[in-house]
């Protein structure tokens, strides 16, 4: 066959996947993206190297020395019973970043599983949506207070009780996704091709999912991490123990006058660390998609 | 010829229920094809013209099996495939392939190419992975595609190469027949041009048939055949391409055909302009469908439907005042 007009183009370059390129090219364009990111990294490792920060025990308590203000030997101050606030800080980064990132893990695997399956069996739609709508219509912070009143306050129920509040979106999410690329004539064309149904899904209906999941992620780990902090300070959350951005501010809520740097420092990591992550995702989302609503 | 066609299709119905409310009342109908019959023989071209919402889509579509029909016999190769549940389709699906009408949403965009072509190919398993990848990049040379063109994904093609893409995926389990929906319309014209001749050449090549469903006449009538024009879910008119081009026995089918661009500049357009719009396939009209816009309608035609009749050898059509020789639906 003789070669065509519209078969000649430019010279082979490396083919890459479309996802990819674009989140490359997106990142380059939006430089508050790249901030988010790094400013996320920095606390990442703030995280995982908490012991090595000069930090010292978070837990340990000195009578003596409490309350002092900002200094040299007590960077960020020490609250009522004398532990030190920068160590308290760093380390509570461990906990609010752990609910964040596991939150949105958790939340985006099971909202996917049943987001494809309600979008793919039609009669399972109407109950799975139903319950999911009940789940929507309570707030999700009052919804994660009723769930810890039913279980003990430990960092493992934190996480399972914010899922269950992030999970309805997720799943809204994926089942609208799945709704509308079945629909696609490269869906209907492997139908047509014979391929069989584990494998449109798995092939056609999955990784078109995979980047707005990856912005909603992002939404949702800031969510999260909110959460966290809301629910430790009503005292709800975290065991007191563990030392957590909401819990430290908890604590220091009632010496808010005479010592405001005790909500003061935990306040800004909180403000940063969920700033940085919004930011990240908006420019996914940019990248990926820009007609992808916020708040899907 | 006596053979058994490749595609037969007999009194093919699709209604479309409008639920409203609350309790989802089954409110009304749409009557998207409503009785349609035609056969298509091995190597040949069908042509299926008919205006928007006319119910050519559906009919590719129900032949597809890829929405259920609500009556009638769908016969691939002389078995009956209307009725078979979707597992027992499969083994169907080698010999009846299909190509879009826009090559941008009928190509995953997170597939290379050489991957979306082996899909069928996988799917029923002919060959090694390396016999497969062989049989791609012949299928490649054989759309007008380079090899080197394999590891790319679809938004690096243009809208022509991607319908040569869509092609090849067609071609690649050897079908008898492809269901081409409105397979050029996206494309603008000389490449429009290329697509067809290539559908042709293949066509020579492999013997395959094509059910070619397009809107545009000049297409139609370089591709196909035979025609089989559409009105308002049901076939007016079905004949031998030159017969119907040269004497269109039915009022549509002539109304429809003068509107065809003539390339002579001297040449006087003689159209003959429709009163009206299409009537709802919701509700459509007793009788005759094209009543309420045919200028010779008749008492009998607002009430009484028009049966298929064979006006000339070959030549069918379905209007009251073209006696014919009544043929079964």
């Amino acid at each position: 066959m003789a070669v065509t007009a519209d078969s000649i183009v430019k010279p082979a370059a490396a083919s890459r996947s479309p996802t990819w390129t674009r989140i490359k090219d997106a990142l380059r364009r939006h430089p508050t993206a790249i901030l988010g990111g790094i400013v996320l990294l920095l606390l990442i490792g703030m995280a995982i190297f908490a012991p090595y920060l000069g930090t010292v025990d978070p837990q340990a308590i000195s009578p003596v020395r409490r309350l002092r203000k900002p200094s040299e030997t007590y960077w960020f101050g020490t609250d009522m019973l004398g532990r030190d606030v920068y160590s308290r800080v760093v380390y509570g980064a461990r906990v609010s970043l752990t609910v964040g990132l596991l939150v949105a893990l958790f939340a985006t695997l099971i909202g996917l599983a049943i987001g494809l399956v309600t979008g793919f069996v039609r009669w399972l739609d109407g109950i799975v949506m139903r319950v999911m709508d009940g789940l929507m219509s309570i707030p999700g912070v009052l919804l994660a207070i009723a769930l810890m009143a039913l279980t003990k306050a430990s960092l493992e129920n934190v996480i399972l009780a914010i899922t269950v509040t992030e999970v309805p979106r997720v799943v809204r999410l994926i089942r609208s996704l799945v709704l509308t690329l079945r629909e696609q004539p490269y869906v209907e064309a492997a139908i047509a091709s014979g391929t069989r149904t584990p494998r449109i899904l798995v092939r056609h209906i999955l990784p078109n999912t995979i980047a707005p999941l990856l912005v909603q992620a992002t939404y949702i780990c800031a969510s999260a991490m909110l959460t966290e902090a809301i629910l430790s300070f009503l005292g709800a959350g975290t065991p007191p123990n563990i030392p957590s951005w909401g819990n430290i501010m908890a604590e220091g809520r009632s010496l808010f006058q005479i010592a405001n740097y005790l909500i003061f420092f935990p306040g800004i990591c909180l403000s940063l660390a969920v700033l940085s992550v919004n930011m990240l995702g908006d420019g996914l989302r940019d990248a990926l998609d820009p007609r992808l609503a916020r708040n899907m | 010829m006596s053979a058994t066609p490749v595609l037969a299709v007999k009194n093919l119905k699709k209604h479309f229920p409008v639920r409203r409310g609350v309790f989802s009342r089954l409110s009304a109908k749409v009557y998207a094809v409503d009785g349609i019959s035609f056969t298509i023989k091995a190597g040949e071209t069908l042509g299926l013209v008919g205006e928007s919402g006319c119910g050519k889509s559906t009919a590719g579509k129900l032949i597809l099996k890829l929405i259920e029909p609500t009556a009638g016999e769908i016969h691939l190769d002389g078995a009956r495939i209307d009725q078979l549940p979707r597992a027992d389709m499969r083994p169907f699906r080698q010999d009846l392939q299909v190509v879009f009408q826009d090559p941008y949403s009928s190509l995953n965009p997170r597939m290379r190419a050489k991957d979306i072509v082996a899909e069928p190919m996988e799917n029923f398993a002919r060959g090694s992975k390396a016999e497969i990848e062989a049989q791609v990049a012949t299928l490649f040379e054989k759309v007008g595609l380079r090899r080197d063109q394999m590891i790319r994904f679809p938004h690096e093609f243009s809208g022509g190469q991607r319908q040569r893409l869509v092609i090849a995926r067609a071609l690649a389990l050897r079908p008898k027949l492809i269901v081409c929906d409105e397979a050029v319309s996206a494309l603008d014209v000389s490449v429009q041009a290329q697509v067809i001749n290539l559908l042709a050449d293949l066509q020579r090549d492999f013997g395959v048939a094509y059910l070619f469903i397009a809107h545009d006449l000049a297409v139609v009538e370089h591709i196909s055949h035979r025609v089989a024009v559409m009105y308002l879910g049901r076939i007016v008119e079905l004949a031998d391409k030159r017969s119907l081009f040269a004497n269109p026995q039915h009022p549509y089918s002539e109304a429809l055909l003068s509107a065809v661009p003539v390339p002579d500049p001297t040449a006087k357009p003689k159209r003959i302009i429709l009163q009206g719009d299409v009537p709802s396939p919701i509700r459509p009209p007793p009788g005759c469908h094209f009543h309420t816009r045919c200028p010779y309608a008749e008492a009998r035609c607002r009430t009484e439907t028009p049966l298929m009749r064979e006006v000339a050898p070959g030549h069918f059509a379905a209007c009251h005042l073209r006696p014919g020789r009544a043929v079964e639906s």
